[in-house]
């Protein structure tokens, strides 16, 4: 069975080796913050961390994250006031929301890795999220927001 | 002369219950209404509110202005608002709660907002579609805010013994002198008091706005949107539940042959499997032809889908071939067609002109693709059912349900959950009358979850369409008549018989209102039956008309040697408001809903809009080789949008560096929200002219999901775009915002590459790459 951090608690999940961390998130573990967007690693809407890096819930299976930290919007900060999140609300972003989930943890993954990363930097990050109502303009802008460059 | 017909309520769907119920008792449900609200009468004069009929009246279920419907406070002040309309992206959540807490002067700090259940006869019309949400609830929020506004006057002044003229009521206090009270301390006193008359009621002036037209409040659901806690349609559970994934015909009207479960019931999880039985078009809703494994989670049922073998009968659209049949709708585009619109005499224009010029345009099928897949919930006991999914027309939705159910609506309740994204796909509760079904076959509460696949591949789809345009030109040039036959397959095929023709809506977006002035037209419609339902997109049939008639006029400017900029002016003349049957329009013209009267096509604000985007944007100016400028106008539910793109070839891909939108969309009571709609149109806008298409071999989608279903991403995307909104006061009537911004993108950035690089395309998508 595999055992691994879950937003900084232990969890173990009895869920067939195959099963994507998507579905065992959403299914069997109740956080259905991670979205289901196109399942096949193309949209982003599931975007999670694993040990602190963005990946695609639907691409991992769950024996493939046995001893790893993995961490949701949910996780992201205890009290949902992570930079990123707060960059989001200044600017109203979304427009349906949801892929913003997944936009915010591949923001913040960036902003962990660059802290102050340049536009280029920030359209090709974000390339992998696919928002279909078109909030780019105001995605990147946050991001913006939310560096130390903002 | 004017008429307003619901087209989806031209047929039923007739789908097999796989379970007959008697009727029972009808069931009250827990609704929004206002349990504590305080609410009394003050007298006074009626202010100057300038009300103007809308679609509004006519719609199914009509308007409520009742407060007691929309508003409760509770006794700490908490004002709670019922939003009756689906959120989708649009802002409707957040803005009709705006507009009525602004005037009622409740701080929209202390304001939660309730989404309704669908219940049409309780809370009026809840089809949230044809860009109506502003235009036909502006009027209504504001007489809900105004009427608690007074009640709550009314009720301090009797507890205070002062004339109700002498109280302030002011961001969530109501003052007089040195006495105060909250809304909270109020609310129970006025609640016996009976709701005020319009003519009773004092409004607040523009300059008294606290929010309406200013700047911004946080959207709704935007804490729970960036936590993850928002709720949409796949996001609720029940005990017990199943998950239902659902093979279903590649082909519109296909039928299942055989069907062999043995490898799917051999997967951990998969618990049984349940045909649907599809209904032969016109099926409306109806849920296609399928098969579906319900297991106890969601991979399960995936993979216990795709390990169904399963014969289809294709059935009559089996040898559906997209590319053949866009070669037979250009040939029928050449051809005479049904005649729509006749002004003046066009056949004596064109026989007495000194040159003609003509083009087609075309477009493939596009799916809406809303990033979250059709999902929802049912729960079907033998006396009711319960509904939670992503529905735009959740009291539409519960009828249906009710019908293939066999219940009463009354025994039905749809819950709605924020969209996805919807852009007309969930429109169609297919998904839901589809989980009801299989709830009710199995008994247990099902989850019916579309995969992307799915979405793509089961679609009701956009129309694909050729636009045939004709002038003819007299001796200066000066186009003296218009000839355009649109053909495409029919909305219509979905709820009626197929006659192969276009109906009154489709042929009101961009057809036959063409606004130029020019003095002998011809509208015209060759038939075109439909292959795969056809259903809406977000601005329908507005997007390949704005597509033919935007390229057209650039090209038109090309031939006779002028810029585009001057041909459109050319073209519109000098400003007019359109007397449609003087100009031959039908009789049955669709002016989305609104009479000619209140709604008039004023040709001087889309000379406006045009105006406005163009010198936004630097009409005119020099460029280096490769860049170019294109423009576009177009009315479409009674706004005006212009877009000017500025297109660039980058690496031998098109790119769009700055965009420039101009939009007047009559009074605009949130603009922050009208802005956020613009950026996106800006963006779907591009991924309609560069990758939507839909292509079908054989009576199937050959795209499967976004690796051969592209959308524009954040590297490329149109970048700097500025939004415009005509200034217009509150007696300017609100017009649509969520559909209107995507139809003039695509011909902008196909003009604007034809001045880059001289390329001229003509069909949609035309690719990315040069």
């Amino acid at each position: 069975m595999p055992t691994f951090s879950l937003n900084g608690a232990a969890q173990s999940v009895d869920a067939p080796d195959d099963m994507p961390l998507l579905w065992a998130l959403r299914d069997l573990m109740g956080l259905t913050g991670t979205k289901y967007g196109c399942g096949a690693g193309l949209c982003g809407a599931c975007t999670v961390h694993i040990d602190g890096k963005a990946e695609r819930a639907c691409m991992l299976t769950i024996s493939q994250i046995d001893g790893k930290s993995v961490t949701t919007i949910e996780g992201l900060s205890p009290d949902g006031n992570h930079k990123v999140q707060q960059a989001w609300r200044e600017l109203n972003v979304p427009q349906c929301g949801f892929c913003q989930a997944g936009q915010i943890m591949q923001a913040a993954s960036l902003l962990e890795e660059n802290p102050n990363p340049s536009d280029d930097e920030i359209l090709d990050a974000m390339a992998g999220n696919i928002c279909r109502c078109g909030c780019y303009e105001r995605i990147v802008a946050a991001v913006r927001v939310a560096s130390t460059g903002g | 002369m004017l008429h307003f017909l619901d087209p989806k309520d031209f047929t039923k769907p007739r789908a097999d219950a796989p379970i007959e119920i008697g009727k029972v008792s009808r069931r009250v449900f827990l609704g929004g209404s206002a349990a504590g609200l305080a609410l009394v009468a003050v007298s006074g004069a009626a202010d100057a509110f300038p009300r103007w009929p809308t679609g509004g009246e006519t719609m199914p279920h009509g308007l409520r202005t009742d407060p007691l419907i929309f508003v409760s406070i509770a006794p700490d002040g908490t004002v709670t608002l019922v939003a009756h309309r689906s959120e989708m992206g649009t802002g409707s959540k957040t803005s009709i709660p705006m507009i009525m807490a602004d005037e009622m002067e409740a701080d929209w700090d202390r304001v939660v907002i309730q989404q309704a259940e669908g219940d049409e006869p309780k809370y009026g019309n809840q089809d949230t579609d044809g860009s109506r949400s502003l235009r036909h609830h502006i009027q209504m929020a504001r007489q809900i805010g105004a009427s608690v506004r007074h009640m709550l006057a009314s009720a301090a002044s009797a507890e205070w013994g002062v004339p109700a003229s002498e109280i302030k009521v002011e961001n969530h206090q109501v003052i007089h002198g040195s006495n105060s009270a909250g809304f909270g301390d109020l609310a129970e006193a006025a609640m016996a008091l009976p709701v005020p008359g319009f003519d009773d009621l004092h409004f607040k002036t523009e300059e008294q706005f606290r929010y309406i037209g200013k700047g911004k409040v946080q959207i709704a659901d935007l804490h729970g949107i960036t936590t993850g806690a928002a709720i949409y349609g796949g996001d609720i559970s029940l005990p017990g539940q199943l998950v239902a994934v659902i093979a279903r015909s590649p082909v519109m009207d296909g039928t299942v042959k055989s069907i062999d479960d043995t490898e799917t019931m051999k997967i951990p999880g998969v618990v049984r499997v349940i045909e649907i039985k599809g209904t032969p078009q016109p099926a409306k809703f109806a849920p296609l032809s399928g098969v579906a494994v319900l297991a106890e989670n969601t991979w399960a049922a995936i993979q216990g889908r795709d390990a169904l073998e399963i014969e289809w009968d294709d059935g009559p659209h089996g040898s559906y071939d997209s590319e053949a049949y866009m070669a037979e709708m250009i040939a029928t585009a050449d051809q005479p067609g049904e005649v729509f619109r006749e002004q003046g005499n066009v056949d004596q224009a064109f026989s007495e002109a000194a040159n003609t010029f003509e083009r087609t345009y075309t477009q493939e099928h596009m799916a809406q693709a809303p990033m979250e897949p059709l999902v929802a919930l049912a729960n079907v006991t033998a006396d009711r059912a319960e509904l939670w999914g992503p529905f735009q027309s959740p009291y539409a939705c519960r009828t249906d349900v009710a019908q293939v159910l066999g219940m009463d609506p009354a025994q039905v309740r749809v819950n709605v959950t924020l969209l996805g994204g919807g852009f007309g796909r969930k429109s169609q509760h297919d998904f839901g009358i589809e989980a009801a079904l299989l709830s009710q076959g199995a008994g247990v509460p099902v989850r019916v979850q579309w995969t992307r696949e799915d979405d793509l591949q089961a679609c009701f789809v956009h129309t694909t369409s050729a636009e045939k345009i004709s002038v003819a030109l007299d001796a200066e040039n000066k186009v003296t008549g218009w000839k355009h036959n649109s053909v495409a397959p029919s909305i219509l095929s979905i709820f009626a018989k197929d006659s192969g023709h276009q109906f009154f809506i489709e042929s009101g977006m961009g057809h036959v209102d063409m606004p130029f002035d020019i003095p002998n037209v011809r509208c015209e419609n060759g038939k075109a039956m439909a292959h795969t339902r056809i259903a809406w997109f977000r601005a329908v049939s507005n997007i390949p008309r704005a597509w033919a008639i935007g390229s057209f006029v650039s090209e038109l400017a090309a031939e006779l040697g002028k810029d585009d900029k001057t041909m459109w002016m050319d073209l519109i003349g000098p400003a007019r408001v359109v007397d449609p049957l003087a100009e031959g329009y039908p009789e049955n013209f669709w002016n989305y809903g609104e009479s000619a009267g209140s709604f008039p096509i004023e040709t001087g604000r889309l000379a406006n809009v045009l105006d406005v985007a163009a010198d936004a944007i630097g009409y005119g100016k020099q460029l280096p080789e490769g860049e170019g400028i294109g423009l576009a106008v177009h009315r479409s539910f009674v706004s005006y949008v212009a877009c000017a793109a500025h297109v660039k070839v980058v690496d031998g891909t098109i790119t769009v560096p700055e965009m420039h939108l101009a939009v007047d969309a009559g009074f605009i009571a949130n603009p922050e929200r009208v802005e956020s709609q613009m950026e996106g149109a800006a963006v779907m806008g591009m991924t309609v002219a560069l990758y939507s298409g839909l292509t079908y071999a054989d009576g199937a989608v050959e795209q499967s999901n976004f690796h051969d279903y592209e959308m524009v991403r954040s590297d490329n995307f149109p970048r700097n775009v500025g939004v415009h909104m005509v200034p217009n006061g509150f007696s300017t009537h609100s017009t649509g915002i969520g559909e209107p911004g995507v139809p003039p993108v695509a011909p902008a950035i196909a003009n604007g590459l034809f001045h880059a690089t001289g390329q001229r395309k003509r069909a949609l998508p035309m690719g990315a790459d040069i």
